[in-house]
């Protein structure tokens, strides 16, 4: 398959690949620093070429629903929006997790509370992997750490969502949105045009009306729904994580680190290996499912762990629960849209071997 | 090898765009690149500036601390980035408003008048390309014939027919550049 070579921001890789994924629409409203994916498939204007229907909707509130309804029908959706766009579309994500419906989410992250900063953060970890919405449910949780993988994920995203009957989003950040590199693109892929056998396309005679509903007043049938979501979020976790390792096969020390701060760390690994400090590093590409088994199988090995994130210390109490006490945990990183440098990691890790 | 460069100076110089070309230059040479700029309220106004990472190899952090070469092209660039030059790195700065001039002993100062020489070859606006071709003649980092291709790629179709002058700037700052006096 010959993949096509662009130098590209990381936003406009996302619009690039859903034009090419064969993605039916998108439905957003800008917001930095995310704007680009909505003007570049604007520009793109795909209605042309694949039928793609973009449309900037009123508000986040409106767009979320827009993917509701899209979704519904059985069509491959998706919407971008950062921080305080993605707490406005939740309602509308927990509805469509509710009525079990594949549609890809991306947050671009910036730095909050409230309207915050418009610059890169990881704080919206708790928001996308531990609920954000009310009731029992979880999103699949992609975190690219290139531009390429901005890119590839928006393919996979569709693929897990619709493999799970299940939302997913990819949790990105600022800097991955605004960085350009070197991406290698699919070739276009046409639109289905076929819909799955749930959607609400209109009832054709001999077969039972599909009903799409996050809504049952009965509340043993509820219970029953819940435990078949439990089910599926098990089946998820067994079959779905995804991880990278880098250098941890003779590490001492251990960096869990996902997106931006992953891409830091793998050079706090090169400048600490340059000193004689053997460190290394596991990403984890799935939020949730989370990779606990590989953190807890090298926390056999390793003497210090270090989460490392652009928050207050969000993705570490995942990272606790899978090291089970069996060494330290501490958390590193900037906030408010001030990202910490490799140095800058290097030096808290000296800092607790010194204090061990 | 790999080459990490800070570009800085007033939003509107042109810092992006000389990144940007530099980027597409290291794609046409087959290299791995990185390209991350401020895009905060400076951009608004204020001070400018981003990150490119040439390299043979793939490219780890796309955000750093310090740098093989800072291309510093205002005073508040100077004194933000004098430090963040590894030792032995390469400091080239344009003169015009500088009134503080780099003080640093373990790296090599370079310093060239590309705003003036812009106004001579009466084309201000290809300054940064000047700045380019003093940097690319310190560091030959990527070839001319690697840059220009580049800039064909950067620049959209419609301002093609500026290349030439491009890169005749180019051309002019690999003539003039000189150790800082």
């Amino acid at each position: 398959m010959e993949r096509e070579l662009r130098l590209m921001k990381g936003n406009e890789a996302v619009a690039e690949a859903a034009i090419r994924a064969g993605t039916d629409g998108y439905f957003g409203y800008p917001i930095t620093p995310q704007s680009e994916i909505v003007e570049y498939l604007m520009e793109a204007n795909p209605a042309e070429t694949t039928g793609m229907v973009v449309l900037q909707a009123e508000s986040e509130i409106a767009a979320i629903n827009m993917v509701y309804g899209g979704a519904g029908c059985g069509k491959k959706v998706m919407t971008t929006s950062s921080s305080p766009g993605i707490s406005l579309m939740q309602e509308g994500i927990t509805y469509i997790a509710g009525a079990e419906l594949p549609c890809l989410i991306v947050n671009i992250v910036r730095g909050g509370p409230g309207l915050g900063t418009i610059q890169p953060a990881q704080s919206d970890y708790f928001q996308a992997v531990k609920g954000g919405g009310h009731g029992d449910y979880h999103l699949i949780v992609l975190a690219p750490a290139s531009v390429q993988e901005m890119a590839d994920f928006v393919e996979l995203g569709f693929e897990l969502a619709f493999r799970y009957r299940n939302p997913v989003m990819m949790l990105s950040d600022g800097a991955l949105g605004q960085m350009m590199e070197k991406v290698y693109l699919n070739p276009q892929k046409e639109r289905s045009g076929i819909s799955p056998d749930w959607a609400t396309t209109g009832k054709p005679p001999g077969r039972e009306r599909n009903i799409i509903t996050s809504l049952e007043l009965d509340s043993a049938k509820q219970e029953l729904f819940n435990l078949k979501l439990i089910e599926k979020y098990n089946e998820i976790r067994e079959k779905e994580v995804r991880f990278e390792e880098y250098q941890c096969e003779d590490a001492e020390y251990l960096f869990v680190a996902y997106g931006t701060s992953a891409r830091i760390c793998q050079k706090s690994v090169q400048l600490a290996r340059n000193e004689g400090i053997r460190a290394g590093l596991l990403r984890p590409v799935t939020l949730f499912p989370f990779p606990e088994k590989q953190i807890s199988r090298l926390a056999e090995k390793v003497k210090i762990i270090l989460s490392v994130e652009m928050s207050a210390g969000q993705m570490i109490e995942d990272v606790i629960l899978a090291v089970g006490g069996k060494v330290p945990v501490f958390h590193f990183g900037r906030m408010g849209g001030m990202v910490q440098t490799p140095e800058e990691v290097l030096d808290f890790l000296k800092l607790k071997i010194k204090e061990a | 090898m790999t080459e990490e460069i800070i570009i800085a100076g007033f939003g509107g110089q042109g810092i992006l765009s000389m990144g940007k070309i530099m980027a597409y230059s290291g794609v046409m040479q087959d290299m791995e690149v990185s390209w991350m700029p401020s895009y905060g309220p400076e951009m608004r106004g204020g001070t400018a500036n981003v990150t490119v990472i040439l390299s043979d190899e793939k490219i780890s952090s796309p955000i750093l601390r310090q740098f093989d070469t800072a291309i510093i092209l205002n005073q508040q660039s100077l004194d933000k980035f004098e430090d963040s030059v590894k030792k032995g790195g390469i400091l080239i700065y344009d003169s015009h408003g500088i009134v503080r001039h780099p003080e640093r002993t373990d790296i090599s100062l370079y310093c060239i008048s590309a705003v003036e020489e812009a106004a001579k070859m009466n084309n201000p606006r290809t300054f940064n390309m000047i700045v380019l071709g003093a940097y690319l003649r310190i560091r030959p980092v990527l070839t001319l014939e690697n840059v220009v291709k580049g800039l064909g790629k950067s620049l959209p179709e419609r301002y093609h027919y500026l290349i030439p002058d491009n890169e005749k700037a180019l051309r002019r700052g690999m003539e003039i550049i000189g150790p800082a006096s």
